[in-house]
């Protein structure tokens, strides 16, 4: 399974990646894009948002479903990746390149608390 | 534990991702539902379809009894091999199935009908057959053929490929005109489909399944799923029986009055609830305009004559938008715009006429 190792992850299949500026990244695994299947709509929250830990704030949808992402934790929306309105199919492609949107967390310690890579890999293997 | 067609084995060597569809272990992809979609439209894409059901009515009185027992007119089948479409229809007009026939000599009929509904299918031929035979004499015999595959190769390139992949197939189906099945051996080519292409479905025996779809492989045509064949068939503008209509509604509501033949004098079982009452809702196309979402089934949708229900949605490939086919009220008319509910919002969608492409083209969008 391809889950790179310098990321949190959550049970809902969304990673999150800390940036040198203190914001994460956020995004879908690639065990979300294969389940999925081809993406054809992505729905980002509005930058300045701020959202709950576990809070549904962005939408990806594939031909056969459509599927909430969840705020891995609790922040502000600062940037969203534009670019996937025109190619949603960019996570299928590759899921860690293919962020979302990035947030500024609200508790700076709050992404070590999640899943490690082997810890998401076994979550997954058990599902 | 989920039924396995005889292609089993060759979906998972291909990668196919499985899904229990209906009680069947099926693919739904073996990758990119989408890449397989523009396969069909622009090459050749092959669907393993043994999970449907071949039902032959054997023995003299099978034009009579199908005459009686199908909303469509079998009187149209006059030459050996052709087809048509047609609705299996309850006493009070609601459909029990949708299935194609084929005229094969006046003591025998094959019918094909949907992996879902197959059992019930043949429970209600038999009943039918039965109390017929109490008043007409003798009636054929129903036989399903559980004992043979299917295989539909779809697309512009579909038929020289299965000359290609099948030995003497082009000798006996090259003059098929579409709708038109003919045997070979004991295998059984037809020029049908599902998907708004060209292209054969063979019935075989199961046995013979594995060596033709990898002779299939090596022609080079694309293995294709679940998936690609939903967006295929709704782009087509074909009805999928249990989402699109079922034992509820009756073929005037579902887009299928053109499979019913009520001008000719004969009587079918359900003629007469049809005529008893004119419909007051009609299936047709939307294409999604605004942007925010994907159509599907059991979206509401708002429009000037009252409410509707999308009863299949989905991304189509070859217009690169959301289309559905929905039951809305009688007065809605292709060009207007009605608006669809989609989680929290309501987006605008125009109502078209299906099919929304057709030979690897777009007809809508």
């Amino acid at each position: 399974m391809n889950v790179p190792g310098n990321r949190r992850y959550t049970a809902s299949h969304e990673w999150v990646k800390s940036e040198a500026d203190g914001t994460v990244t956020i995004g879908i695994t690639d065990h979300a894009q294969a389940a999925l299947g081809d993406l054809v709509y992505v729905e980002l929250p509005a930058v300045g948002r701020t959202v709950a830990a576990a809070e549904a704030c962005a939408v990806v949808e594939s031909v056969k479903a459509a599927s909430d992402i969840y705020a891995p934790l609790a922040g502000e929306v600062v940037a969203v990746n534009e670019a996937l309105a025109g190619t949603p199919e960019a996570v299928n492609e590759d899921a860690y390149a293919a962020w979302l949107f990035k947030l500024k967390p609200a508790d700076p310690a709050a992404a070590g608390k999640l899943l490690d890579a082997a810890a998401y890999e076994a979550a997954v293997g058990e599902a | 534990m989920p039924r396995q067609t005889p292609l089993n084995a060759a979906h998972r060597a291909a990668g196919a991702r499985m899904v229990d569809f209906g009680g069947w272990d099926m693919p739904v992809n073996y990758g990119s539902q989408i890449e397989e979609h523009h396969a069909v439209r622009h090459a050749a894409g092959m669907f393993d379809v043994s999970h449907m059901r071949v039902v032959d009515l054997d023995g003299p009185g099978g034009r009579d009894f199908l005459r009686y027992a199908l909303a469509n007119n079998v009187d149209k089948l006059r030459p050996p091999g052709k087809a048509l479409y047609s609705c299996l229809l309850r006493e009070d007009g609601g459909v029990i199935d949708d299935l194609i026939v084929f005229f094969l000599r006046e003591d025998f009929f094959r019918l094909v009908v949907n992996a879902g509904t197959a059992d019930k299918d043949i429970e209600w031929l038999r009943r039918l057959l039965a109390a017929r035979a109490a008043t007409h004499g003798a009636q054929p015999a129903l036989v399903p053929r559980a004992d043979l595959a299917m295989i539909a190769v779809q697309g512009p390139q579909a038929r020289a490929k299965l000359w290609q992949a099948l030995p003497g197939s082009e000798a006996r189906s090259a003059a098929l005109q579409p709708f038109m099945g003919a045997a070979m051996g004991d295998a059984f080519i037809a020029r049908t489909g599902y998907t708004g292409e060209d292209g054969f479905e063979i019935m075989l025996p199961a046995p013979r399944a594995a060596a033709l779809w990898a002779a299939l492989l090596t022609a080079g045509v694309r293995p294709c799923g679940l998936g690609a064949r939903d967006t295929l068939r709704l782009e087509a503008g074909m009805n999928l029986y249990g989402q699109d209509m079922d034992e509820t509604v009756n073929p005037l509501e579902s887009g299928l009055a053109w499979t019913v033949d009520l001008a000719s004098p004969r009587d079918f079982v359900g003629k007469a609830a049809l005529v008893a009452k004119p419909p007051a809702r009609q299936l047709t196309g939307l294409v999604l305009v605004d942007k925010g979402g994907v159509l599907r089934a059991h979206q509401g949708v708002h429009t000037a004559q009252g409410m509707g229900e999308i009863t299949s949605g989905t991304f189509s490939p070859t217009l690169n938008q959301s289309i559905a086919l929905a039951r809305l009220p009688v007065g809605v008319a292709p060009g207007d715009t009605v608006r669809v509910a989609i989680r929290d919002k309501e987006l605008a969608a125009r109502v078209v006429q299906p099919p929304f492409a057709r030979r690897g083209k777009a007809l809508a969008g």
